[in-house]
């Protein structure tokens, strides 16, 4: 038998179908690698009697005759969803100990479907972030190689996945905090349409970019746990009301005639030579499996950055304002009047990063610069999605790098946030125009750190770009690697 | 040197939704300090705002009452500003596109009736209530306001003297409580006004520097706050100063308004679109489907009392003055077609006073206009005299039955029988001789003492038309 943590998600699901394991076996066996791997500091809570409970609750749940391909699995949940079970926090100071008094919609459907939560997930704080360093419970390491960053705000949910200490994680994407994390991490990530996925429950950034998604170690059991997730939830004005989709049923559908648009402005100058090549190596394999290679332009898809670190960090100056000390979360202990005290909790509580995306974005909306910067970026927000519109009459799927290169090493762009922002330069636009996107391992960089081939979908495609996604991974054995020691260890 | 006024108000009118604008909490008055508080409400990590389409269906009642345009399409947006009582640290409000654009209030104002332009009104939530008395160096909060639908109703400048933004606020109030969007209970600040004052020169065409007053919850504040502002601004230009652009509070206890803020440290609130919410799209059919719910109008009704009823413009003004009322009107009159002005008389006179005096609802009056009829039905048709039935009617009041049997019980029908009547004034005047002497000799004023003596001697109940008639017959007048 394989070992348990490198296992599909359906093989998974056969081994607790036949009772060869239980839920319970399977949780603990998971629960064993997420204690022997603190190193990564991967978890924020971990509550092993709790997720032992729902183990035998999906037990229970079997013997009494329900099936399901998610009943009894493990996964985790990036600490941006809020659970009752366990403290979320958004790896925030302010949130510190913070118990919801209910559950992401996220977090129920997942529940339901049988999925057993083993902790929450360590992230940036906020998810405002792009190597997890900015979590006020400290940086996460990287599997492959713990002196990298493992991407973020995601980083919790890749590094996880990335040393198998879990076979799913949830995550989300504001401007690329699933696909840069998965890509730094050689895992498989998912980020649906915007308005796919319920935010009730999600941790505001930026309302009108934040999307939930997955972190898995292959497109296949993406589609898997997808199918369960996604869905129209009256408690979210801006989740789209379409039936239920089967995220499997395009997995196989061959990619003989699929176009593919490669954008030439994505690789430019700052594009490392591997991870270049990595990317045409992979656009080699489609070629190879009869897909057309497609050259198309993304011109207005550069102002990408300078329009999310306007448009986001406004929304999040925003919603982090109920932040405030008065009803929940960090007070400050010495305070004067009220006024006092809310900004001293908001000083002591909220960490680098917040501070500095509130202060852009408090004013990028203010009196007299409104007009200039939060209109005129929506503005350019706008010709961005029209001009991804514009492509797909062009291509079915659009294929580029995830980042410029593989992980860079913790603290080496901490001290300069512009480079950190850059790191985003090829997710943004798609996250802009709230298409569904991934990224895909494809290869390693030149200190063996890997690297992610990104594939983005017109809206509502996440089927169709798990297929495109699950067709290369049959033909290529990069999201099988594992760091060094995952395979061997037991746990 | 004579002075005008300026005056637009800003009124705030709760809307009557069972739950809050963005969660499915209670609005209801008067529970237990953050019982009717939800996770939403308190703005807990994750939350999210769904619109109460209630609301929006309120709004476009008021916008259809006042001839607004009905926006289409419209936006929520954030009023961003940090204080205790605002959970979210941002209000959901509409700023660039409300619901509601245009339309006008009227009203009559003593003899003149006066057309008030409205600029806007829009939709948007209450904050909590910050507690700092009840607590030893501590604020308490009270958050179960917090999300409470307001439709905030926003007037042109066109009022020009505190009696007619009283009229003004009067009529709106009673147009919300017509429409049933608002409850309109002041002390409950269901209803309450911000009024912007500004003075200038009779003359001027430009409008002078204005302030703003807050919270104006009692139409006598309003009125004694505007009274109070324009002596202030007054004064001041006179006294070779200027009036600074700010906000005040007015101080009911002093009678006087004080400074609160200035517009130099007004606060930037840094509206953006809410991204938790979609655009509001009202289509034709929701805006015909409340149009074909709409209540009769004070104004139509107003017209059809006038034309139908011959109701003079001020007695259908004040039959039409709330919609409990006008029901009560249409309900008496149903029941006596031919004696409207009757029933017009009764319901402002003697019904409108006992409820003056008693301080409640014409919902709640014992007597109701089935059971005002029937002793209307009796002066009609001569059974009970006009002096007898107000009798009849505080008996009605304190629940001793109906007309008829009241009557009859205490013997008050009216005495129409000519014999009868006949036998009293011979009575009278066998008793009365000198009075009797002094009519023969000219004396017109003793002819009523004659009718008074016989109205005595009757108890009141003789047909004093009767009486008349019988007396000048006899006397051979």
């Amino acid at each position: 038998m394989t070992q348990l943590h490198l296992a599909s998600v359906a093989e998974l699901g056969r081994l607790l179908a036949s009772g060869e394991i239980s839920s319970v076996e399977l949780t603990r066996h998971f629960l064993a690698r997420v204690e022997a791997h603190r190193e990564l500091n991967a978890f924020l809570d971990v509550r092993p009697e709790t997720s032992l409970a729902q183990a035998a609750a999906a037990d229970r749940r079997r013997a009494s005759g329900e099936s399901g391909p998610l009943l009894g699995i493990p996964l985790a949940h990036k600490d941006i969803f809020v659970t009752r079970d366990w403290a979320s926090t958004a790896a925030s100071r302010m949130l510190e100990g913070y118990m919801s008094p209910f559950d992401a919609t996220v977090v129920e459907r997942l529940g339901q479907a049988g999925m057993v939560c083993l902790g929450k997930l360590n992230c940036d704080e906020f998810a405002m972030g792009s190597s997890n360093e900015n979590s006020a419970y400290g940086p996460v390491r990287n599997p492959w190689d713990v002196k990298a960053v493992p991407g973020g705000s995601s980083g919790g949910s890749a590094a996880a996945v990335a040393a198998r200490l879990c076979p799913v994680a949830t995550a989300t994407d504001t401007g690329g905090s699933i696909r840069e994390p998965a890509a730094f991490s050689g895992v498989t990530g998912i980020k649906p349409t915007y308005g796919r996925p319920s935010r009730w429950g999600m941790i505001a950034f930026a309302s009108s970019l934040d999307t939930a998604g997955l972190m898995t170690a292959s497109a296949e059991d993406a589609a898997a746990v997808l199918s369960a997730m996604l869905g129209f939830d009256p408690k979210d004005s801006t989740s789209v009301d379409r039936p239920p989709e089967d995220c499997i049923r395009e997995l196989d559908r061959p990619v003989a005639g699929l176009r593919i648009g490669v954008p030439r402005e994505f690789f430019g100058k700052g594009l490392t030579p591997e991870a270049e090549s990595a990317v045409r190596a992979a656009l080699d394999t489609y070629r190879g499996l009869g897909a057309e290679i497609v050259d198309i332009s993304l011109p207005t898809a550069s102002l990408g950055i300078p329009v999310y670190y306007v448009v986001a960090p406004a929304e999040a100056s925003s919603n982090l304002s109920r932040f405030d000390g008065v009803r929940y979360g960090h007070r400050a202990k010495n305070h004067g009047d009220l006024a006092d005290m809310i900004k001293r909790s908001r000083a002591e509580g909220l960490g680098a990063e917040p501070k500095r995306r509130i202060l852009i974005g408090a004013y990028v909306l203010s009196h007299g610069y409104y007009d200039a910067y939060y209109l005129q970026a929506q503005k350019v927000r706008r010709l961005i999605g029209e001009e991804f519109q514009r492509a797909f009459q062009q291509c079915d799927v659009i294929a580029g790098p995830v980042t410029t290169g593989e992980a860079f090493d913790i603290g080496a762009k901490t001290a300069d946030p512009v480079a950190m922002y850059l790191e985003d330069l090829f997710t943004i636009p798609g996250s802009l125009a709230g298409l569904p996107g991934m990224s895909v391992p494809c290869g390693f960089g030149p200190r063996g750190r890997p690297l992610g081939l990104q594939l983005m979908a017109n809206h509502f495609q996440e089927a169709r770009l798990l297929g495109v996604a699950h067709q290369f991974q049959k033909v290529t054995d990069w999201h099988r690697r594992t760091p060094a020691g995952v395979a061997a260890t037991n746990p | 040197m004579s002075w005008e006024v300026v005056i637009g108000l800003e009124t705030h009118a709760q809307l009557s939704t069972v739950s809050k604008i963005f969660s499915g909490a209670s609005t209801a008055f008067g529970a237990e300090p953050n019982a009717q508080a939800c996770a939403i409400d308190l703005a807990l990590p994750g939350v999210l705002p769904v619109l109460n389409r209630g609301a929006v269906d309120r709004a476009i009642r008021l916008g259809l009452a006042v001839g607004a345009t009905i926006n289409r399409r419209s936006i929520f947006a954030r009023k961003n500003y940090f204080y205790p009582d605002l959970p979210k640290g941002y209000q959901i409000s509409q700023y660039e596109i409300p619901v509601v654009s245009g339309g006008h209030i009227r009203f009559p104002l003593g003899d003149e009736e006066k057309v008030v332009r409205l600029t806007r009104a829009h939709l948007e939530e209450d904050a909590g209530k910050s507690l700092h008395e009840d607590f030893q160096g501590m604020s308490g909060i009270d958050l179960n306001r917090a999300g409470t639908p307001l439709l905030e109703i926003v007037s042109e400048p066109d009022i020009r003297s505190a009696a007619e933004a009283v009229a003004y606020a009067k009529a709106l109030h009673a147009l919300v409580r017509w429409i049933d969007i608002c409850d309109g209970n002041m002390q409950e600040g269901s209803f309450r006004c911000d009024a912007n004052v500004s003075v200038r020169r009779a003359g001027d065409t430009k409008f002078g520097t204005r302030c703003e007053i807050k919270n104006l919850n009692s139409f006598r504040f309003l009125e004694r706050a505007i009274e109070h502002e324009m002596a202030r601004q007054i004064e001041l230009i006179e006294d070779g100063g200027h009036v600074v652009q700010e906000t005040r509070l007015y101080d009911p206890d002093r009678d006087e308004t004080r400074s609160m803020r200035s517009k130099e440290d007004a606060q930037d609130y840094r509206y953006f679109p809410d991204p938790d919410l979609l655009p509001v799209e009202i289509s034709e059919q929701w805006i015909e489907s409340v149009r074909a719910a709409m209540p009769e109008l004070p104004q139509a009704k107003r017209e059809r009392f006038e034309r139908d009823f011959g109701l003079s413009a001020y007695d259908a003004a004040v039959v039409t003055a709330s919609r409990e009322m006008a029901d009560y009107f249409e309900a008496l009159v149903a029941r006596l077609p031919s004696e409207p002005k009757l029933c017009a008389n009764w319901l402002m006179g003697e019904v409108s006073a006992r409820l003056n005096r008693e301080q409640i609802d014409l919902a709640r009056a014992p007597v109701a206009a089935t059971a005002l009829a029937g002793l209307l039905a009796r002066i009609a048709d001569g059974m009970v005299s006009g002096k007898l039935a107000r009798e009849v009617f505080d008996a009605m009041w304190s629940g001793e039955g109906t007309a008829d049997e009241i009557i009859d019980r205490r013997g008050l029908r009216q005495i129409s029988d000519s014999g009868e009547l006949e036998t009293l004034i011979d009575g009278v005047l066998a008793a009365n001789a000198k009075s009797v002497e002094e009519f023969r000799s000219g004396k017109e004023k003793a002819f009523n003492a004659l009718v008074g003596q016989v109205m005595k001697a009757s108890k009141g109940k003789a047909n004093p038309q009767q009486v008349n008639d019988l007396l000048r017959k006899k006397l051979g007048g």
